[in-house]
């Protein structure tokens, strides 16, 4: 359905394989011992993502390349998500917000992908999201719960589970903004704060979605 | 429009408003902005009632192509200058000969987003993001203390050297801001800054504080932040207080869905436009909430905390907030203490952006940047609901009821970005006309006298900054080639005879209004006689037009243009017109009365009586200037 690719195609290791090995790289860029947490809910990446270096005078960080790249898989997911809601018997007020969510996104993830690429670092790809694990993103379990529910019942997992998904983008903005040194690139700063403000007042709008279920 | 309107009782029982429909395709072709040729400076161009008056590149310093780094943003103006921010800085245009700008100043600064306002000899420069520095250096923040979010003040007494006051720093920076002249002290204004940044820590500014609770008075995240300046002494400029304009909206969203929902069910698919296939609109499996139904516990606040940017209208003591989630509607008869009076939600409307106030205060334009500015959302396949404008009408009591929805008539291409962005009154009399500009949509003029059906009159659009990747190109290349450019109209305004637009990639437009059937000699003639020294648009000033036979035939020329009048009447004032124009002193103002008094009995059986009257009155004030 989507049809941006990555040019590298490096092996894809498990993801829990991926975020034991990588994850001081890209969870917590304040804290670079590599077994530093062991939460299982902290951001994992694939193994196709190289080391970020940073070239002299970049005003970008670590915290802001892995923010970027992160987003793009868990847009992603979002995506795909959205894009189940017309085969399972969605209502059509959802249909709507779950088209918005996926014109929204994919535009966003070419933003990141143009901002990674002009910075020199490696960009995921909209398939990114089965190998990365971030905040808020639906495990293999609510991923088949949700492809499994229809009509009314779908409408209501999906905004459940979405709004878990937009909380977790939330985090990932504040994580970010709490990084010392992080978000002053421009680019990056107007987009995190764009997902924000967005987000935010997409979750509101799907709380009085399931209010009104 | 109508259809969903039928709502019936049930409807009426919640007094819900109807959720204006959308009258609108893109064309499907024959568009003279289809298919214009790529390029940054030569790009192809299609206009329609307006000329290009001078392009100007931008100042070297800001010559460079770099996601948002150093696109121009917003622009102000005063004498025969032009100020125009740069997330990098600012430039001065000196435009005393418009078609040959000259670079009066370029000051680099990297200050995000760089809008301006001046005020006399003082200019104020946004700045947020967390990587701007008090020293305006570049390389970033190293230290918190060099870190500058807040307001920007620079004295140009002489806008050939530019000399930087005062960096007022805020607790949440300042995306954009807004002059509001102090009602009772002629050298005092206080300046509203928006913007969607948290705010600092305490440890960085003192008595920051990011709280969760939009009731608690202390916390710095749900108020807009006020700097009082004192015009003689802006080094003393400081933030005096906040405006709490969001508090209680947590909860309001729920009114739209239930409404749309509503819609849906009542209305069916009936004459919403769009093309088919493509929209989720409509239907009626939406459910209706039931009582008691289940509700998540709110895990956080979900109303706005900020506004992106607000207009204020001092002259009515009214500011139309555009903040996130809602557009507000707000009393600053005391600004330091501004009062919410209405606040509308729309599920359509992803990002409510900025707001343009009729002249007569009635009605408002908000816009919605949908994709945030950077993202391609006027294609065929976007959604027409979304990333245009709405037009609200504002009752007596100060409530607002949203009419329509406008998206310009055109498909842009992926490679440009485009959503309705900032722009201002065109003034002329009669009519409401705005003028705006919508990135790489180009610019577009927008009639929105009646609310229900806003309609283009003017367009200026070039095509894509970037060619599209060659068949074969991997994205690498693509971004390698074309460069991800993020450019076009920011803002289009219409000051003193001539529209002034501000291109983010490639520089300083300047754009002549032409007369055609949509808008004619005589009501540009009219528009030209209005003249402001200064002009801040998110300030917006009262539009007053001189007695003057421009505006008298303005009227003649809608009243033709709509069927007002009969024809044999406008024929015969419009004589009369010319009679008395060759006239002069007391002949001139007896023939003005005369036609005054016959126009005054037409009244009576006109289509458009209100507009006869009005005419009759601006002969009558015609006539008292000519004595």
């Amino acid at each position: 359905m989507i049809q941006l690719r990555m040019p590298s195609s490096l092996p894809r290791i498990a993801a829990v394989a991926a975020s034991i090995a990588l994850l001081a790289s890209c969870s917590d860029a304040k804290n670079q011992t590599p077994a530093a947490k062991t939460d299982s809910a902290a951001p994992a990446m694939s193994m196709s993502m190289s080391p970020v270096k940073i070239p002299a005078g970049a005003v970008f960080t670590e915290a802001d390349v892995r923010f970027m790249q992160g987003m793009i898989a868990h847009h992603a997911q979002a995506i795909y998500m959205s894009r189940l809601a017309s085969g399972h018997g969605a209502n059509a007020h959802l249909l709507k917000f779950a088209q918005k969510i996926d014109q929204s996104q994919i535009v966003e993830i070419r933003l990141m992908q143009a901002w990674l690429r002009r910075n020199g670092q490696d960009a995921p790809d909209t398939s990114s999201w089965h190998s990365m694990q971030m905040p808020g993103m639906l495990t293999a379990d609510q991923l088949k719960q949700l492809d499994a529910a229809k009509g009314p019942e779908f409408d209501r997992q999906f905004l459940v589970l979405m709004i878990q998904h937009h909380n977790g983008a939330l985090k990932m903005v504040t994580d970010l903004f709490a990084t010392p040194q992080a978000a002053q690139d421009v680019d990056v700063s107007v987009f995190a704060n764009d997902v924000q403000t967005v987000q935010t007042a997409e979750i509101g709008t799907m709380q009085q979605m399931l209010g009104n279920l | 429009m109508g259809t969903a309107r039928r709502l019936g009782t049930l409807a009426a029982l919640l007094t819900i408003a109807s959720i204006p429909a959308l009258a609108q395709t893109y064309p499907t072709g024959n568009d003279p902005r289809n298919g214009l040729k790529a390029g940054m400076y030569d790009a192809g161009t299609a206009a329609e009632g307006m000329r290009l008056v001078s392009f100007s590149k931008k100042p070297a310093e800001f010559d460079s192509v770099r996601g948002l780094t150093f696109i121009n943003s917003d622009i102000a103006f005063r004498d025969h200058y032009v100020y125009q921010g740069n997330f990098a800085g600012f430039t001065i245009w000196d435009v005393k000969n418009p078609s040959k700008p000259e670079i009066a100043a370029v000051v680099p600064c990297i200050t995000s987003q760089g809008d301006p306002s001046i005020v006399g000899h003082l200019l104020f420069i946004s700045a947020e993001g967390n990587g701007n520095r008090n020293d305006c250096g570049k390389g970033g923040v190293q230290s918190p203390t060099d870190h500058m979010a807040g307001l920007r003040i620079y004295d140009v007494s002489n806008p050939r050297a530019p000399k930087l006051v005062k960096n007022v720093q805020s607790c949440k920076g300042s995306h954009t801001h807004t002059v509001i002249p102090s009602p009772t002290d002629k050298g005092v204004v206080f300046v509203y800054l928006s913007g969607s940044q948290p705010a600092r820590p305490a440890t960085e500014l003192a008595g920051c504080n990011n709280g969760t609770d939009p009731t608690d008075v202390n916390n710095s995240l749900y108020r807009l932040d006020i700097i009082k300046v004192p015009l003689a002494h802006p080094e003393n400029a400081e933030v005096v207080g906040g405006a709490r304009i969001f508090t209680g909206l947590d909860a309001a969203p729920t009114s739209t869905a239930r409404r749309e929902a509503q819609a849906n069910r009542g209305a069916g698919r009936g004459g919403r436009g769009g093309r088919g296939g493509r929209g989720a609109r409509g239907g009626d499996s939406a459910q209706v909430a039931t009582q008691g139904a289940a509700r998540p516990d709110p895990r956080q606040p979900t109303g706005p905390r900020n506004c992106h940017d607000v207009t204020a209208y001092p002259a009515m003591h009214l500011l139309a907030g555009a903040c996130a989630s809602y557009g507000l509607l707000v009393d600053i008869s005391n600004p330091e203490k501004p009062v919410r009076l209405d606040a509308r939600s729309d599920t359509n409307f992803s990002l409510w952006h900025t707001a343009v106030f009729s002249n007569d205060g009635s009605k408002v334009v908000f816009t919605d940047e949908w994709g945030g500015g950077t993202g391609p959302m006027c294609q065929a396949t976007s959604m027409l609901e979304m990333g245009g404008n709405t037009t609200l009408t504002i009752s007596k009591d100060k409530k607002f009821t949203q009419h329509s929805y406008f998206k310009i008539p055109s498909a842009q291409t992926a490679q440009e970005n485009c959503v309705s962005h900032n722009g201002g009154l065109v003034p002329v009399p009669g009519r409401d006309i705005m003028v705006q500009g919508w990135y790489q949509g180009g610019v577009d003029v927008i009639d929105f006298t009646n609310p229900d059906h806003p309609y283009e009159i003017a367009f200026f659009d070039r095509g894509p900054a970037d060619a599209p990747p060659a068949p074969g190109d991997t994205a690498n290349a693509a971004i390698s080639r074309g460069r991800g450019t993020i450019g076009g109209s920011w803002g289009a305004y219409y000051w003193n005879g001539l529209v002034y637009s501000s291109e983010l990639a490639r520089g300083f437009d300047i754009y002549e209004l032409q007369p055609t059937d949509k808008l004619s000699a005589n009501e540009l003639a009219a528009a030209k006689l209005v003249k402001f020294v200064e002009y801040n648009p998110q300030s917006q000033p009262k539009i007053v037009w001189p007695a003057a036979f421009p505006v008298v035939r303005s009227y003649l020329d809608q009243l033709v243009r709509d069927n007002g009048l009969a024809s044999d009447r406008t024929a015969a004032i419009g004589k009369a017109l010319d009679a008395a124009e060759k006239q002069s002193g007391a002949a001139r103002a007896a023939a003005l009365n005369k036609l005054a008094g016959d126009v005054e009995k037409d009244v009576k059986g006109a289509k458009d009586s209100a507009k006869v009257k009005t005419m009759a009155a601006e002969i009558r004030r015609l006539a008292a200037a000519s004595k």
